[in-house]
């Protein structure tokens, strides 16, 4: 699945709407029934041994082959209607060689011994192609072999096995509730991913996970035609590294957003309908909120706005590919240099740990091991505000002067190579016993924000704009009332260093970006970013508000 | 067998469709082959091969519809598709939005949408360009970073209606960041052709590289409104972008650009600057695309926009018989017309503005107005006298496409990107809201 073509097909382009149809998601349709069957690991292991003996026969010094089941099942409602299901599947194997220090790669969808052999042999071929114009060759991070080992995301209720009639009940309530608190429309949707990857490598590993995603999410709008306007408001969801589980909602994982705005966070579970219900008052209560006055204000972001400033500014230029100008023609680089971290510049203010996790429960980068035979673990990235490590995978390390990689290589599909992606990246929480409330009464001037809107950032990550979802003016410690067509811009060193306080552990949760777009050809790949209520101090907020006849 | 013939695409259809006993069947067969190559810091750091193909089937029950597929061609495995599909089809809930399928159609002939010599690119010829491109940019102690793509491929459809279709595309794809070895210069060059033979990576190089070394030391000038220059590649995501909120239902339904107060579309209402006409046409020389839609729908010369009118809204063929309108399908690319200038001439003719090469990170901030923000990229410049003065550093801007066609100065030469035509535009007041200390 590519990116950009799903982001067409689902309207999920902010601002836009969800279209009628969806003939596939870049997988290919299936009966749902048979989302369900894997396939045996002895054969993969047979099949995985062909392309690897093939790879090694035609000179590859080192060779690893994925063979994956990539299953999709998406849900599409509108009102009280089902728009669309489906059910799509993308079977296939991609072989990685190096041959004479250059990286080839080759992917098929037939996946039989010959099949995966003429692959292979493809893939040398290509590296061979590009190793006569290289000038240096590629150094690989020592990876031992972990022989035949298997894992799974720790699910409690696969997606895939629940009919597809309880979903389709439970997003056509979220909307009988929208509409019944007086949406005038609604959009929502359910996509769940299943990646069932085997990796094996002349490393020595035969490595068999089964992965799982989940989101639920909708777009509540209200319109007042005799004004012309509309506005909506998204779901405050997050997409998971979970089973169908999320959806039952559990006292537990409900957490209270600031008083007076009525907001609620959802932790390991998510109540949709109530969700939604509040998400139809807000979208109406919008259409009349008073415009933003722009200027310098204290922002008191939300777990839920928060994790794609975290994802934007600190997860992206971290990226030591970015870093090294491996993305310069497309994501771009990054202002973190080498030479940058050995000023020791603060990255943040001395309240800003950073910490980036492939293990953590619940998370949607969770694997046991990467796309490249790594074991996963978790690290600093910033610590007391200081910039201490990047992520990087096995052809970077030695760059850096390290000898391991840290586990960050993905490729969204069979058919895509893996590189370098983002791990999860989180702020970690304050240390000191302080609530959404207690945070809020300090602040004299200032916007309490929720929810994922609009987001826009350079290519070396300086420079950021983010909106949101729903925006409340903080005046003398109080929630006084809803703004709107609010956006803030700031430098992401003087933004981090204007954290001045941080919620504690109580208020911790995870946000979630599902596609996430890098790599040329674009692949997409989902990472949790969990925070709690963080302020900033004095940061310039726009007013976004035009006009066009 | 990616690349399969009309008459080889056709007979496996015939096959599938004859093993159906639902009340409608449609099926339809993609398939493609392509390789790419990445290269970044002067070396290659990826590449790859791809090779697809695969059969899609929906079968259709009264008001309800299943979809199977598989990757497999024989006999077995295509009726258990097709049962498959049919057994999706009994147990899916019937939809209120449910057309029939389409029967026969008259589709214009196809044009020049595939090129033999894009079709047999090699790994070799691939990994040459890209170490020429490399090359040049080392001659000249600059780094790139660069993506060469290429595709060939086919859609084939038949239904129980009798519908009938098949087409080949090629596409090859080039683009190159050039940035000088401290980090303080940087440029951007993009094409993307039908056929090889117009591909010329050297002169994409050169530019790139040029323009690397004319941006570096960017002074910094105050944010504000100003008359811009922006390139094809700076333009097409704005054009883009605005062409694809085009659709009737929302605008119909009151949350589009193009809603009027009160209820309906502003279709027939000039909302553009005269100057402005915007057209699709998958027969266009320059950008061939399939004369059919996804769903079977005839792709035809389509006005968009003209002399700054909404002519047309493209719908799903649902929401075209409930409202009465042109049954339109989006089209694959968009065509501006413009004129004979080129992005000199435009330079030439401006007494104070600022030339842009590429925006990035374009992301929407108001549906309502089709407000977005986003930032300049890879060379920026002051413009002064019908003169380059000095680079500048990089801005963000907050504006919208509707309100830039209203502030039009002058139109350029279309050129093609992404399958679209897209000219240099010449633009007052364009909003930039910060700097940026990007490189």
């Amino acid at each position: 699945m590519k990116r950009r073509d799903f982001v067409g097909l689902t309207g999920l382009a902010a601002g836009a709407l969800f279209l009628p149809t969806l003939p596939s998601l870049g997988g290919t349709p299936v009966d749902p029934s048979r989302l369900l069957e894997g396939t045996d690991p002895a054969l993969k292991k047979r099949l995985a041994d062909a392309g690897l003996n093939a790879a090694k026969a035609a000179g590859a010094t080192y060779a690893d082959i994925r063979i994956g089941r990539y299953l999709n099942q998406s849900i599409f409602t509108r009102e009280k209607q089902v728009q669309n299901i489906a059910s799509t599947e993308s079977f296939g194997a991609g072989v990685r060689v190096l041959a004479n220090g250059s990286w080839g790669f080759a992917a098929t969808n037939t996946v039989t011994e010959a099949g995966l052999a003429k692959a292979a042999q493809l893939a040398v071929a290509i590296a061979k192609a590009n190793a006569k114009v290289q000038k240096s060759t590629v150094e690989l991070a020592p990876q031992k072999g972990f022989g035949e080992v298997k894992w799974q995301t720790p699910i409690q209720q696969n997606a895939f096995a629940v009919p597809v009639a309880q979903k389709v009940e439970l997003l056509l309530a979220a909307n009988a509730k929208a509409t019944d608190n007086g949406a005038s429309f609604v959009n929502s949707s359910l996509f769940q991913i299943n990646e069932q990857k085997y990796f094996a490598s002349t490393d020595g590993s035969y490595i068999d996970q089964d992965v799982h995603r989940i989101w639920p999410t909708f777009s509540v709008t209200a319109i007042d035609r005799a004004s012309g306007k509309f506005r909506s408001r998204d779901a405050l969801s997050a997409p998971m590294g979970l089973g169908y589980e999320y959806l039952t909602p559990k006292a537990a994982d409900r957490i209270p957003g600031a008083a007076g705005t009525g907001l609620v966070g959802y932790r390991n579970s998510y109540d949709m309908l109530e969700d939604a219900a509040l998400a139809a008052k807000q979208a109406k209560e919008k259409l009349i909120a008073k415009s933003v006055t722009p200027g310098k204000y204290d922002l008191v972001l939300d777990p839920n706005h928060l994790g794609l400033t975290i994802h934007e500014s600190v997860g992206h230029p971290l990226e030591l590919d970015r870093v090294l100008g491996y993305e310069a023609n497309y994501a771009g680089t990054s202002f973190a240099t080498l030479e940058w971290k050995a000023k020791k510049i603060p990255y943040g203010s001395k309240l800003v740990n950073i910490v980036a996790d492939k293990l953590q429960p619940g998370s949607l980068g969770a694997v046991g091991y990467d796309d490249e035979g790594v074991k996963t673990k978790r690290w600093d990235l910033i610590k007391e505000g200081m910039l201490v490590d990047y992520e990087k995978i096995r052809d970077q390390a030695h760059i850096v002067g390290q000898t391991e990689s840290d586990g960050c290589c993905y490729a969204d599909s069979w058919d895509s190579v893996q590189f370098q992606r983002m791990p999860n990246v989180s702020l970690q929480p304050g240390r000191a016993k302080l609530s959404v409330d207690e945070l809020v009464k300090n602040v004299d001037k200032g916007i309490y924000i929720a929810g994922r809107g609009s987001y826009s950032i350079d290519q070396q990550r300086y420079n950021f704009q983010f909106g949101g979802q729903v925006f409340y003016a903080i005046e003398k410690g109080q929630i006084t009332g809803m703004l709107e067509d609010v956006a803030y811009q700031a430098n992401t060193q003087e933004f981090w260093n204007s954290c001045t306080a941080i919620c504690d552990e109580s208020d911790y949760r995870l946000f979630g970006s599902f596609f996430d777009g890098k790599g040329q050809p674009s692949q997409v790949s989902a990472v949790s970013h969990g925070s709690a209520t963080t302020r900033f101090n004095g940061v310039t907020v726009i007013n976004t508000a035009r006009k066009i006849g | 067998m990616a690349i399969l013939t009309q008459t080889e695409a056709q007979d496996i259809l015939k096959k599938v469709l004859s093993f159906s006993t639902a009340d409608e069947c449609e099926a339809t067969l993609n398939g493609s082959i392509g390789g790419n190559v990445r290269s970044a810091r002067n070396s290659i750091s990826t590449a790859g091969a791809v090779d697809n193909v695969s059969l899609a089937v929906q079968s259709r029950f009264g008001k309800r519809s299943g979809l199977a597929t598989c990757n497999e061609f024989d006999d077995a495995t295509l009726r258990r598709c097709v049962q498959r599909a049919e057994e999706i089809a009994r147990l899916a809930p019937e939809s209120p939005e449910y057309v029939p399928l389409l029967g026969p159609q008259q589709y214009l002939a196809a044009p020049a949408s595939f090129a033999a010599r894009t079709a047999d690119i090699t790994p070799d010829y691939r990994a040459q360009q890209i170490g020429a491109s490399m090359a040049l940019c080392e001659a000249k102690k600059l780094t790139s970073a660069g993506f060469f793509n290429d595709s060939a491929g086919f859609v084939a459809k038949r239904n129980s209606k009798g519908l009938e279709a098949y087409q080949r595309l090629t596409s090859v794809d080039f683009s190159i960041t050039v940035r000088t070895p401290d980090g303080t210069g940087s440029g951007y060059a993009i094409a993307n052709y039908t056929d090889l033979a117009k591909f010329d990576a050297a002169r994409l190089t050169r530019v790139a590289a040029e323009k690397a070394a004319s941006s570096v030391n960017a002074k910094a000038i105050e944010p504000g409104k100003y008359t811009v220059i922006l390139e094809p590649a700076a333009a097409i995501d704005l054009f883009n972008n605005m062409m694809g909120a085009m659709d009737a239902r929302n605008a119909d339904e009151g949350r589009s650009f193009l809603s009027k107060k009160g209820g309906g579309n502003k279709k027939g209402e000039k909302v553009f600057d005269e100057r402005v006409t915007i057209y699709s046409d998958p027969t266009h020389p320059e950008v061939p695309d399939l004369t059919f839609a996804n769903d079977g729908r005839p792709q035809q010369k389509v006005t968009w926009i003209e002399k700054g009118v909404v002519k047309n809204l493209y719908s799903s063929r649902f929401w075209a018989q409930k409202a009465g309108i042109p049954d339109l399908p989006p089209p694959g690319g968009w065509i501006m017309q413009g004129g004979t200038q080129s992005t000199a001439d435009l330079i030439k003719s401006t007494a104070k503005g600022i030339l842009v090469t590429r925006l990035y990170y374009i992301r929407a901030v108001d549906p309502q107005t089709l407000l977005y923000t986003g930032l300049t990229r890879d060379g920026t410049f002051y413009i002064e006298n019908g003169q380059i003065k000095f680079p500048i550093k990089n801005f963000r801007f907050n504006e919208s496409p509707v309100i830039m066609l209203n502030n039009l100065e002058a139109i350029g030469k279309p050129v093609r990107l992404n399958g679209s035509l897209v000219p240099p535009l010449k633009i007052r007041d364009f909003a930039f809201t910060s700097l940026s200390d990007a490189v």
